[in-house]
């Protein structure tokens, strides 16, 4: 399977709100609704179902012999901005409600899903997807809440944090202080989007849980002209938060700078070499080396089949001892953090290589059931329409202690790396890329000449093996990963320190 | 005769969602529902592994107060949503600035003539039946080859849908159609030498596809020939997109010449009418009608006619391919192209891959690419690949951890000849494509 990962601006999601409860009355009321109480109330009610309902469709899923069944339901909420040619030319929303039943017994899954929430068409769904079950027995378990776990966001709803006018008004000073940085900027386009979900996960084993995800994201892309020659600048970032988070420490408009800064090192970049050379890597999002080289190959599911470059190699070294890598859910506010996974397993901070050494897989139910593994909290779906697989959160290597000039000086002649678009890899073979969109060479230890984009190729079993040099400066990324997997897109996050890998192919076009 | 109920009554919805935006005060109105019932079973190991029930609905509206627009979405078509979507849509509207190139198409573009495409051949298929096909088109693949080591499995879908579209400048249409796939992936190999491939078969048909047996056969020779897969030394070479490939190297020229990035000068074929972009015996050209296309339809997703129609000819670009919208950005009249093209046709040449290869010489043969390194504004490309090495036009081994680069404007007026053997399975549709010279980065 080839897997992708992309800064990609146009993130389309599933998403819907009807719940009018909020502000002034709800003050008043005395009363401090729970989580679950919240969820249940924008979910269920508003459709006429109650907490009932789902013991009475868990009971047809469990009348057959399983290892695990789960009913999700959800409710999305979806709003997109879009400015450009000076104008906020049109907006989006979307509203979208639904739920998903499954049944898993060995390595059969049977799954189905309705986008009404109507407890005939979600018994009709059980009883469909329990067929891939032969043999009845009948067990029962009530649904009960499982209590109050930690939370890594807060339960917003990004959609009403800021009216309409003044997400209009950001998108235009936005637009106008860009502008004002170089009179070379022919376009200038934002884009500001957000989400709100409420998910509710009832299981197998009586649990009930919630969630409430918020999700922000705003981006800016430049095209600046110069004697004939075009070069684009991109930069934005985002959060599970609300759109304060774009007003604070004027975040948003350095996402102008930014973008700015790029395209004017890309309209000096001449052709980037061709060939194996050192490569140094920026601290933040150029992470999505370890997401693709070594992340998805370390999905439980493709190691339970062996169809991994991983597979069986928990405790060998795929990495030099410089290198600690994590997948951690557990971050406050980040894109790719879940106070709960799609399963309803509360989100961990995984090991994955510790000082080199493989130490684990990052797992959903199924496949750490049928590899008798821990969980670790990595079960995610895109929709209640899709089911769920191993996927990342938070990816990113852990700080070494060489500063950054350090690392640069090191190298005689090679690249540096600085920003990328997104990367692929093919798990099997373990071959992976990730496409530059910012590099320099490095000369005798200096940065000097920028260069055109390029492709950087290797093999994500040995790669980390090269890691000779990492830096003191983790960086996580700003917030603007989706991660691709069969179909399904996820927000996901990733970092890492400067880092100096002996050898890679670069793919440029000067030879 | 149920569908056409069906569609009926989908029809009678857009129209619901087109009033009720008028009471709500929009000037203009444009709304679109879809269905879509399906099932997708995968097999592997020669056991079922997952059944997949697919029922998914949708519908969206656009409104627009005067020159001011909003859109938005739902998959609940109850009328409280209804009224809730069209609510949601206007707020936008209210907030969004004038623009002046905003609005529905020109009246007199709308499609007229709704010609029988051939969509719609539904399978009736159970998830028993769907479970035999999938195995015996794993069993295929698996049984191929003593090297056949591992299976990702093999899947079979079948999808049947309903589309309606309509606006407030009268038009309302509807169609069913249809959409099957078988696919699988084996791997051969062990440990540090494992290498993975597939093969898919896809038709609004069921009779057309491919068999189980052949899709198990294709994915399991396509996998075996790739064992012992090593790199290649930086040099430049002749390269030869294969068939499967060629259609996503066509598919940028698609995204150069589209409204979009054109009106952002997002492209580097800004200003590239009647300019030549291809050798001259290179022929594009679209074909929205063909019967059971899987691009084909007689109207595109603003309601406005497609046209049978030269996008290049004789290696000039005769056409860009735009939307009501993109169109008047750039001063012109819409394409029909909303949505995207319509089985867009590379008139392929008389060489067939073998051919190809002989006429190359010596010269890579990409089989597969990956990631996004294609730069849209200066066309600059540089992408993973895997594929094969050839020399006097015969394959001598594979090659995989390579890059190949180049600049998409140079590519395409180098190409030296292009194959008759055609992959049919997208909208976009080529043979391969021979290249003069690209650079291929390696070990």
């Amino acid at each position: 399977m080839k897997l992708k990962i992309a800064n990609d601006a146009s993130v389309t999601m599933a998403t819907r709100k009807r719940n009018k409860i909020k502000p002034a009355q709800a003050e008043d009321n005395q009363e401090k609704m729970t989580l679950l109480n919240q969820v249940t109330d924008s979910i269920l009610v508003p459709h006429g179902m109650q907490r009932q309902d789902i013991d009475q469709i868990m009971a047809k899923l469990l009348s057959v012999p399983v290892d695990l069944a789960d009913i999700y339901f959800q409710s999305s909420h979806f709003e997109s901005w879009q400015l450009e040619g000076g104008i906020v030319k049109q907006g989006n929303h979307s509203i979208e409600t639904g739920a998903g039943v499954r049944v898993v017994s060995g390595e059969k899954t049977g799954f189905a899903y309705s986008d009404r929430l109507e407890l005939g068409v979600l018994m009709e769904a059980a009883g469909n997807v329990k067929a891939i079950v032969r043999q009845g027995q009948n067990r029962q378990v009530a649904v009960q809440n499982k209590g109050d776990r930690p939370q890594f966001y807060p339960a917003l709803n990004p959609l009403g944090s800021l009216p309409d006018e003044e997400k209009i008004a950001l998108l235009k000073k936005i637009d106008e202080q860009t502008r004002k940085l170089d009179n070379r900027i022919e376009e200038v386009m934002v884009s500001l989007v957000g989400v709100y979900e409420n998910i509710l996960i009832a299981s197998h084993d009586g649990s009930l849980v919630a969630d409430i995800r918020p999700l922000v994201r705003m981006n800016v892309t430049v095209i600046m002209e110069e004697n004939g020659r075009r070069e684009t600048g991109s930069m934005g970032g985002g959060g599970r938060n609300d759109y304060q988070f774009f007003l604070q420490q004027d975040t948003a408009l350095g996402y102008g700078r930014e973008a700015v800064r790029q395209a004017q090192v890309n309209l000096q970049a001449v052709d980037a070499p061709a060939g194996n050379m050192p490569v140094v890597l920026g601290p933040g999002w150029p992470g999505i080396l370890l997401h693709e080289a070594i992340g998805h190959g370390l999905e439980g599911d493709f190691n339970r089949k062996g169809t991994s470059a991983f597979s069986g190699r928990v405790g060998e070294r795929v990495a030099s001892e410089l290198c600690t890598v994590v997948d951690d859910g557990t971050l406050p506010g980040r894109r790719g953090s879940l106070s709960v996974d799609d399963e309803g397993v509360p989100c961990e901070n995984t090991v994955l290589i510790e000082k080199g050494i493989l130490k684990g897989y990052m797992q959903d139910k199924l496949n750490a059931r049928l590899m008798g593994a821990a969980l670790t909290g990595n079960g995610r779906r895109e929709s209640y329409a899709c089911l769920p697989m191993p996927r990342m959160t938070n990816t990113y290597m852990l700080p070494g202690n060489h500063n950054p000039e350090e690392i640069i000086g090191s190298v005689k002649k090679g690249l540096y790396a600085r920003n990328f678009g997104g990367g692929q890899v093919d798990i099997t073979s373990g071959k992976f890329v990730f496409s530059a969109s910012e590099a320099y060479l490095i000369e005798n230890g200096k940065i000097t000449q920028p260069v055109k984009g390029a492709t950087l190729i290797g093999n994500g079993p040995d790669v980390l093996t090269r890691v000779s040099m990492v830096g003191s400066d983790l960086e996580l990324d700003s917030g603007v990963g989706t991660c691709g997997k069969d179909g399904q897109s996820v927000p996901v996050g990733v970092g890492q320190p400067t880092l100096k890998i002996d050898n890679l192919t670069v793919g440029g076009t000067s030879i | 005769m149920q569908n056409q109920q069906e569609i009926e009554n989908l029809k009678n919805i857009v129209q619901d969602l087109l009033d009720e935006a008028g009471r709500q005060g929009a000037s203009a109105a444009e709304a679109g529902l879809s269905t879509d019932n399906g099932l997708s079973v995968t097999a592997r190991l020669g056991e079922v592994e997952t059944v997949e029930y697919h029922c998914d609905q949708g519908l969206a509206v656009t409104v627009y107060f005067g020159q001011r627009k909003g859109t938005a979405s739902s998959n609940d078509l109850s009328v409280d949503s209804l009224r809730e979507t069209v609510r949601a849509a206007c707020s936008i509207a209210r907030y969004a600035s004038e623009d002046p190139y905003a609005g529905l198409p020109d009246k007199d573009l709308l499609a007229t003539e709704f010609p029988d495409l051939d969509l719609n051949h539904p399978w009736s298929l159970n998830a028993e039946q769907a479970i035999d096909i999938a195995i015996e088109c794993e069993n295929a693949a698996r049984h191929f080859h003593a090297d056949i080591s591992n299976s990702e499995g093999a899947s079979i879908s079948t999808h049947q849908g309903i589309r309606v579209l309509g606006n407030s400048l009268g038009f309302l249409q509807g169609y069913p159609s249809s959409r099957h796939s078988i696919s699988c992936s084996v791997l051969a190999g062990t440990g540090d030498n494992m290498q993975r491939d597939y093969w898919y078969t896809v038709s609004r048909n069921p009779n057309l596809l491919e068999t189980p047996v052949a899709v198990g056969e294709k994915a399991a020779q396509r996998t075996i020939r790739r064992q012992g897969a090593r790199s290649l030394s930086t040099r430049q070479c002749p390269v030869v997109f294969a068939a499967e490939v060629a259609t996503g190297l066509i598919g940028s020229l698609v995204s150069a010449i589209s409204g979009g990035n054109l009106y952002r000068k997002s492209s580097f074929l800004l200003d590239a009418l009647d300019t030549q972009i291809l050798p001259d015996f290179v022929r594009i050209h679209e074909q929205p009608l063909i019967p059971a296309g899987l691009g084909s339809a007689s109207y595109d997703a603003e309601g406005v006619a497609t046209q049978t129609r030269d996008i290049v000819s004789q290696g000039i670009l005769k056409s860009y391919v735009l939307s009501s919208y993109s169109a008047r950005k750039l001063g012109m009249q819409t394409t029909g192209n909303a949505g995207g093209v319509h089985n867009l046709t590379v008139e392929p040449g008389d060489m067939d891959l073998d051919a190809l290869l002989k006429q190359m010489h010596s010269g890579l043969l990409v089989t597969e690419l990956m990631g996004q390194g294609v730069n849209m504004v200066t066309g600059d490309y540089s992408r993973g690949a895997s594929g094969f090495w050839v020399e006097n036009g015969q394959i001598q081994f594979p090659v995989e951890e390579i890059t190949i680069a180049g600049n998409l404007q140079d590519m395409f007026k180098s190409i030296i000849a292009i194959g008759q053997d055609m992959d049919l399975r997208g909208n976009i549709r080529s043979g391969s494509i021979l290249i003069e010279q690209m650079a291929v980065a390696g070990e």
